[in-house]
């Protein structure tokens, strides 16, 4: 593939795409990573959602 | 599942977790067969290989628009029905439009640098897409900055709705003012003006850009919900240590 005399400006166009992606998509997964965490965190220290507790006591309260 | 149900936090992120792998597993095919495409496609008479470039910047362009557009509906569901997951669906949309908005801006003025002779031009569809970024990052400041995810909803989706007029500016722009910017040739009244060779694999990188758009709005929503949940736990472990 010949990409002629402004191969450059091609390849710098691509390139600063995948980059910006590339970020775009790695903060995304990093976030959910540590969002997941720091609920993993407050629930193993007890921490409860409201609506969480709700159903813990409604099922409770039918058994 | 009605729609209704979407309302509902953890039955989306059930939905959300349901369908991201195979939303992000179709992105990457369409885009393998896009760059493929994009290889094979023959040089513009005028352009020669830069039309590559083309490729990548109306897309981002169109996704620049369709994020501040999808803000805007949000806006509407944050003021007017209240939806629960309004303005989470704002919030998650702006980082990423704002990132096409730049794609958009960096790869035209590559493309212009050999095809004008110029990087940048003040003309009206260049300095619209400019005002379009600023924007984004308004935006993104009146979101990361805020504690409080309920008092920015309101200021954010006023933002949202104030801005959508930039979006009609930015598409018209090119028929209403005298621009250096070439006018429309593919959303246009007598239909597209490119040839088939070039513009089948532009509308396979569009498709792929597009669900590329949508697979990360969805895992930013994701993020959000939970981010909102953190937060609420760490608020009523607070009041427990201070009960």
């Amino acid at each position: 593939m010949n990409l002629g005399p402004h191969v450059s400006f091609i390849v710098a166009a691509y390139s600063v795409t995948a980059v910006v992606v590339a970020a775009l998509i790695g903060w995304i997964v990093s976030d959910y990573a540590a969002q997941r965490r720091v609920l993993g965190e407050l629930d193993a220290s007890g921490v409860r959602r409201r609506s969480r507790q709700t159903n813990e006591d409604t099922a409770k309260g039918a058994s | 599942m009605a729609v209704i149900d979407l309302a509902n936090p953890t039955r989306f992120l059930t939905l959300v977790n349901r369908v991201l792998p195979w939303l992000a597993a179709l992105t990457a095919i369409v885009f393998a067969y896009g760059l493929y495409r994009v290889a094979g496609a023959p040089d513009d008479y005028q352009q020669g290989a830069t039309v590559k470039i083309m490729f990548l910047h109306v897309p981002a362009a169109w996704l620049a628009m369709m994020g501040w557009g999808l803000m805007t509906v949000a806006a509407f569901g944050t003021l007017v029905w209240r939806h629960p997951l309004a303005d989470v669906a704002g919030k998650a949309a702006a980082p990423i439009g704002a990132a096409f908005t730049f794609i958009c801006l960096v790869t035209g003025s590559l493309w212009g640098r050999p095809t004008w002779g110029t990087y940048w031009v003040w003309d009206a569809r260049l300095t619209s897409v400019l005002v379009l970024f600023l924007l984004y990052l308004g935006m993104l400041a009146l979101y990361w900055t805020a504690e409080d995810p309920n008092r920015s909803s309101r200021a954010a989706a006023i933002l949202a709705l104030v801005g959508a007029i930039n979006i009609p500016i930015i598409k018209f722009s090119v028929d209403w003012w005298n621009t250096l910017h070439q006018p429309a040739s593919i959303i246009r009244m007598a239909g597209a003006a490119i040839d088939p060779s070039i513009l089948w694999p532009l509308l396979t990188m569009a498709l792929a850009f597009t669900l590329l758009f949508f697979t990360l709005h969805l895992a930013a929503m994701r993020n959000e919900i939970l981010r909102r949940r953190v937060r609420s736990m760490r608020m009523m472990q607070a009041r427990e240590v201070a009960a």
